[in-house]
């Protein structure tokens, strides 16, 4: 009785020193949700959420404070994959949604004032004071803040539309017996 | 004999190709209109070097390669570049892409051609000559050729592989090819085996192509080269890379691994016909043959400029009255034209003209009822009605557990499918959107690193900012205690003069008060600055003000000059209702 006594003690405290141990060593920076909810978020870093950057709402998702449906730029579907990932209600979009652009400068116009560079959050607009500026499009995350800081508005959004390099192959369309 | 293996899978649909063969190649004429697309080819696209207006010789570069996987564009005939704008590509979208159109002169009138000697040149300038000449695999893939022709230092190569099995069924392009121009072929491929020095090269054609097998054995005797022209069986898809390299060396390569990582090279026929073009007539690559046959009154080969229009170009075999499109490529793997005016590329090997009876429209689609037919088929040994399944639902995760990406769209598996669904479309799209899918998340990934250090540089400029500020501070404090200490101590003037003395004092005579003399006048500077800067900006409160506002305003103006005060900056001019 003794002996079986000692015998668990032990294991418990062998298990428990182990666990301890474990604990410590793997333990997991950050919280892995928040990381799960930013990785579904486009990182436009628009602020249109009312966040200040797409890892700002994802905090505020986690914690409950913030809904899932207001990111524009993710639109429905990242609603979707919100809704599925944290198992809530997919809920409308709360804003249109727009299609992807990207800004652009008109060269002419700009008289190098900096502000759109101090505006973009992703550093895709190149210049430097009294110099024209000029957007490098395969940077731009078309989050717009660029636009109402340029005091001659000489920066616009361009719609990118379909081309060679993001055409898609459709899903095949599922022919329907026409009704006699 | 070399023995062969056999590949996994595969189908027998009809041949049709005879009808093509009985007539030799034909030279196309030159058609009214040209346009040369610049995305011709795997990689970079090249960047045009013509402008409207510009007369241009037969095989001048029109667009220079960009990158080193790119390849450059030539202008197929002399003449005058008419634009240099978005037409329609050949392609199954119908998009447009950048091309240069070009008004034949008439005359084909050549730019100086230099050949070389390749055998006595570095296999760099081998290389960068495949390169300018625009020289690209024409068995469909286009990829750059220069960029397969570096052996690999690691892998031993040991087989060079040329693809003239051409197992797709209409298409008779390289059939002919080797039948009438056999030499230059195996001359093409002694330059590839010059640069890859491989320990055999082998030469697969399928044996429905005798004609062509003897006429390649022929020219390889006759130049005392030892390749082994081969005849495989014929079975769809024995011209795929993978297959043709299992048939000829029993070599299976795995997905995840290129075929040089086993020490086999492959390559088109007619890549190397347009490689010896290029190295010992130094023309580059221009033309191409093309099949024209299907729905046609006379179908055959022509040798065809790249940016003939489709119209210009059927016109020769004469369609059919029934004809109802155009399939570009043949009739497993191909797509039909956007439209008439689509351009001839690198890639177009053959133009099918389709009518209901060649290709009956296909009855509607039945559920699966999981025979395993596709799967039988299937070269890559994949599981087509899985796939489907995936696909359909959009689960794409899935599809990648199922190795989506090893699937060739080869089209067997829609072929035997009895309840005729159209797998091949469902596995296009859902690689498309993987595709897409992991573009936007590099490009999401890429912003939020970009957004992540652009934050913490803000940080630190804050940071040293603040630094900066209370390190003043502290010599401004340091300053004061010591002058006063100085006061006390010395009992000299008292401070308020001393402070009067500095500003007109001489610079030389007193350094520590001067510096704070030239901060103060700084300080005023800035001010006058803030002050003139306050003055140019329009007041926020008074833009959009009512014509009795700006009464008022201009009453109270009006008021403050007689009392001789300044007026506030009014509003500009467009602000005003
Ligand atoms: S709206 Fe969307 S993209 Fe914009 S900052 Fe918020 S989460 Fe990021
Ligand atoms: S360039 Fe303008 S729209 Fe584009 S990411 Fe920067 S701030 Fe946003
Ligand atoms: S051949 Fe067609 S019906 Fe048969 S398992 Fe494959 S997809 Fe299903
Ligand atoms: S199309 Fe893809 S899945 Fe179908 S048989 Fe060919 S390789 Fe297999």
């Amino acid at each position: 009785m003794i002996t079986a006594i000692a015998i668990m003690a032990l294991g418990a405290v062998v298990l428990g020193a182990a666990l301890g141990y474990a604990s410590i060593k793997f333990k997991v920076e950050g919280d892995p949700l928040v990381e799960k909810i930013e990785a579904i978020l486009p990182q436009t870093q628009c602020g249109q959420c009312g966040y200040p950057g797409c890892r700002p709402y994802a905090e505020a998702i986690n914690k409950g404070e913030a809904d899932i449906n207001l990111c524009p730029p993710g639109g429905a579907e990242g609603v979707q994959r919100l809704a599925d990932l944290l198992g809530r209600e997919v809920k409308p979009l709360d804003a249109e949604e727009k299609p992807k652009a990207i800004a652009f400068i008109d060269e002419q116009t700009c008289i190098g004032c900096t502000l759109c560079i101090q505006a973009c959050p992703v550093d895709a607009i190149v210049g430097a004071a009294k110099q024209m500026h000029t957007i490098v499009p395969e940077l731009c995350t078309g989050c717009e803040l660029c636009v109402p800081p340029c005091p001659v508005e000489c920066i616009s959004m361009e719609p990118i539309g379909e081309n060679l390099d993001n055409w898609k192959w459709k899903y095949p369309v599922i022919e329907l017996k026409k009704v006699a | 004999m070399l023995q062969l293996f056999k590949f996994k899978g595969g189908v027998k649909p009809q041949t049709n190709k005879t009808q093509s063969v009985g007539e030799p190649i034909g030279v196309a004429p030159l058609p009214s209109r040209l346009f040369v697309p610049l995305h011709q080819s795997i990689g970079g696209t090249p960047r045009p070097l013509v402008a409207a207006g510009e007369r241009v010789l037969k095989g001048q570069l029109i667009g220079g390669a960009d990158g080193w996987i790119s390849a450059a564009v030539h202008a197929p005939t002399s003449g005058t570049v008419r634009a240099v704008a978005e037409h329609v590509a050949a392609h199954p979208s119908g998009l447009t892409t950048l091309s240069v159109e070009i008004e034949p002169d008439g005359r084909d009138e050549w730019i100086e051609r230099t050949p070389i000697d390749h055998g006595a040149l570095a296999p760099e300038r081998v290389r960068e000559r495949l390169r300018e000449a625009g020289v690209v695999g024409l068995g469909g893939a286009v990829f750059p050729t220069h960029g397969k022709l570096t052996a690999s230092k690691t892998v031993p190569m040991e087989e060079l592989v040329i693809n003239g099995a051409e197992c797709e069924p209409y298409i008779t392009c390289d059939d002919l090819l080797m039948r009438e121009r056999a030499e230059e072929i195996v001359r093409g491929v002694g330059v590839f085996r010059d640069l890859l020095q491989p320990k055999r090269v082998l030469i697969g054609i399928e044996d429905n192509k005798p004609e062509a097998v003897a006429a390649l054995q022929a020219a390889a005797a006759k130049l005392g080269e030892n390749f082994a022209v081969v005849a495989v069986p014929t079975r769809y898809p024995a011209g795929g890379a993978k297959q043709l390299i299992r048939v000829l060396t029993g070599k299976e390569v795995p997905s995840t691994k290129r075929s040089t990582d086993l020490g086999v090279q492959c390559f088109n026929v007619a890549t190397a016909y347009t490689a010896w073009r290029a190295v010992a007539h130094g023309e580059p690559v221009v033309s191409r043959i093309v099949t024209l046959t299907g729905n046609v009154e006379r179908p055959r080969n022509w040798e065809a400029l790249l940016g003939t229009p489709l119209a210009e170009f059927v016109a020769l075999g004469g369609p059919k009255p029934d004809t109802d499109g155009y399939l570009m490529g043949g009739p497993m793997m191909g797509f039909a034209m956007p439209t008439m005016d689509a351009p001839l590329v690198k890639a177009t090997n053959c133009i099918i003209a389709s009518s209901p009876a060649l290709f009956p429209p296909k009855a509607p689609e039945m559920p699966c009822i999981r025979c395993g037919e596709c799967a039988k088929v299937c070269p890559h040994e994949l599981q087509p009605f899985e796939l489907y399944w995936f696909a359909r639902a959009k689960n794409f995760g899935k599809t990648q557990e199922y190795h989506i990406f090893d699937c060739i769209e080869c089209g067997c598996c829609s072929f035997v499918c009895p309840s005729r669904i159209p797998l091949v479309q469902y596995f296009r799209f859902a690689k498309s959107e993987i595709w897409a899918r992991e573009k936007e998340k590099n490009a999401a990934d890429q912003a939020k690193a970009r957004f992540e250090w652009k934050t913490a540089r803000e940080e630190r400029e804050k940071a040293e900012k603040a630094e900066k500020l209370a390190k003043a501070a502290a010599a401004q404090a340091a300053k004061k205690a010591a002058e006063a200490a100085a006061a006390a101590a010395g009992e000299a003037a008292p401070a308020p003069a001393a402070a009067e003395a500095a500003t007109n004092v001489p610079a030389a005579t007193n350094p520590p008060l001067d510096a704070e003399a030239a901060k103060k006048a700084a300080i005023a500077a800035a001010l006058e600055r803030a002050r003139a800067q306050r003055a140019a900006v329009e007041p926020k409160n008074v833009d959009r003000l009512t014509p009795a506002q700006q009464k008022d305003i201009a009453e109270v103006d009006a008021r403050r000059q007689q009392a001789g005060i300044e007026a506030p900056p009014t509003a500009p001019e467009e602000s005003q209702p």
